[in-house]
């Protein structure tokens, strides 16, 4: 009972300040707003007893990439509009369909996933099954064990958009 | 009901209040040092020997006018020294000044919690304490303010890199994130982490002089070319937050040293019978005077060293200290590999 209504609580405050972000003029306040979001993003994994990627959240998104884009946000003034911003009627329904879409999908893996659980999950079962206790410890276990071959494709991904970004960045090396 | 709630309260209130005294007479410590370095006697009037020093500049800093610029983000500006100051302080929920000890008919242990995932806690917070910075910097609507911030958060998040890499080979030595678990470790390894990871020692406390904008990395403040750095235009007590914090995390950084690498509250030689007597001393006694080693550190250096220049900072973070980090954690991998 009490954590459905935090539950609830908390997804009221990230549509809230998810609603803040794309709203607010100013651009530095909508970043600010972003930060906000992704806290209360953490304190549901938190609420899901998944601290590990609670405090993963708080680290990468809140306070690694957010950072980035309040840097970029500060170095490109913008408190002038952008000159081809030209028919802003069009680009909404343009956005509007494709939030359409996102919602759409996303719904749709959810019910799925509801029926189909993940097979990996479904044979580790609950946790009694693993070998390992501790939040930060299950997920080193299933990373390394049934989500391998993703996870070490997501590091490829990860080390190859590194070397493009050196790759443009360092024209003449 | 005292146990689960009125105990961890009291346990708060204490280290709140203990760290804000403690944070105010930094001030004066580092006053007296460097006037020590400097052949001068420091705070004389306030008090015998100015210990009443911190007291009287509390009382100066609130009485002050508190004054916003008028082209200033107003909720931006306001918001920008709670930002800093509360994550510096919410950190000390997680750091173990002590094992249990026995009060009033009761077993109380003398940290506030100790959660699974403590120095990933630790780590994820002072992270958000760069908001803190960048945003008083852009809501002064000022130039040295934002030219500062801008220094301030790049040199916060390269250093962040090559710390929190040097965590990786310590958690990995300990086999936990937790912070108390880091401590039990080094306690069942009959070995300091310090002694087993030097460069990671080193490392960290290079980069947490920079993480806490010390000297030699106090390029944010740089009197000379940006007048009082990223806040310029704060006054009163606002300013007095942002000083606050900056110490506080000084503290933390002494800490959290402490706790990893110089074993915590654990005596020197915790398993050698015969040296025993070093366990009169109670276990967060010693958690204080190393870490008052730390801090004391912190001050010798900046009355030491002259300030780096901006590009000699980055070279230093992104070309040395960062990959000696990532050799230090290949190394740290192929040894426990080795000892399996």
């Amino acid at each position: 009972m009490g954590q459905t209504i935090a539950f609830y609580v908390l997804a009221a405050f990230i549509l809230g300040f998810a609603i803040m972000v794309v709203t607010t003029k100013d651009t530095v306040h909508s970043v600010l707003f972003l930060v906000v979001d992704f806290l209360f993003v953490a304190a549901l994994y938190v609420l899901l007893g998944a601290q590990f990627l609670a405090a993963i959240q708080v680290l990468v998104y809140a306070g690694g990439i957010v950072v980035l884009y309040l840097f970029v946000v500060m170095l490109v003034n913008l408190k002038r509009p952008p000159e081809e911003y030209r028919d802003p009627r069009r680009r909404s329904v343009l956005g509007f369909a494709l939030s359409a879409a996102v919602l759409l999908e996303l719904g749709v893996i959810a019910f799925w996933s509801q029926s189909n659980p993940a097979p990996a999950l479904a044979a580790a079962g609950t946790s009694a099954a693993m070998p390992v206790t501790g939040n930060t410890e299950q997920v080193g276990w299933l990373l390394y064990t049934s989500y391998l071959i993703p996870f070490e494709i997501a590091s490829m991904l990860l080390l190859v958009a590194m070397i493009g970004a050196i790759v443009l960045a360092k024209r003449e090396l | 009901m005292i146990d689960s709630f009125v105990i961890p309260l009291l346990k708060i209130v204490i280290v709140l209040n203990a760290t804000l005294v403690g944070v105010t007479y930094m001030v004066l410590l580092e006053r007296k040092v460097i006037a020590w370095a400097q052949s001068r006697l420091g705070p004389m009037r306030v008090g015998p020997y100015g210990i009443l020093q911190p007291i009287a500049d509390a009382v100066k800093l609130m009485l002050k006018e508190d004054i916003t610029p008028t082209r200033a983000d107003k909720w931006v500006f306001t918001a920008a020294p709670i930002i800093s100051m509360v994550p510096a302080l919410i950190v000390y929920a997680v750091i173990p000044f002590g094992d249990k000890v026995h009060l009033f008919g009761r077993d109380i242990s003398l940290f506030i919690t100790d959660i699974n995932v403590g120095l990933l806690y630790i780590v994820s917070v002072a992270s958000v304490g760069v908001y803190g910075i960048i945003l008083a910097g852009y809501a002064s609507n000022s130039k040295f303010p934002l030219l500062a911030s801008l220094r301030a958060s790049a040199q916060l998040i390269s250093y962040e890199v090559a710390v929190t890499l040097t965590l990786v080979s310590v958690i990995m030595m300990a086999g936990t994130l937790s912070m108390v678990g880091i401590v039990r470790a080094q306690q069942a390894g009959h070995m300091w982490f310090g002694f087993v990871q030097p460069f990671a020692f080193a490392i960290f406390f290079i980069g947490g002089l920079a993480e806490t904008n010390r000297a030699p990395f106090d390029l944010p403040e740089a009197e000379q070319e940006l007048t009082g750095g990223f806040h310029t235009e704060y006054s009163g007590m606002r300013f007095a937050l942002f000083f606050l914090a900056e110490y506080a995390n000084m503290i933390v950084v002494s800490s959290v040293a402490t706790t990893l690498f110089l074993g915590g509250w654990l005596p020197p030689f915790p398993n050698v019978s015969w040296l025993s007597f070093f366990g009169i001393i109670p276990g967060w006694m010693w958690f204080l005077i190393k870490s008052f080693i730390f801090l004391y550190v912190f001050i010798w250096v900046r009355a030491t060293l002259p300030r780096y220049r901006y590009d000699q900072l980055m070279r230093l973070g992104w070309k040395v200290l960062i990959p000696l980090a990532i050799l230090n954690l290949v190394v740290t991998g192929f040894v426990k590999l080795a000892l399996l």
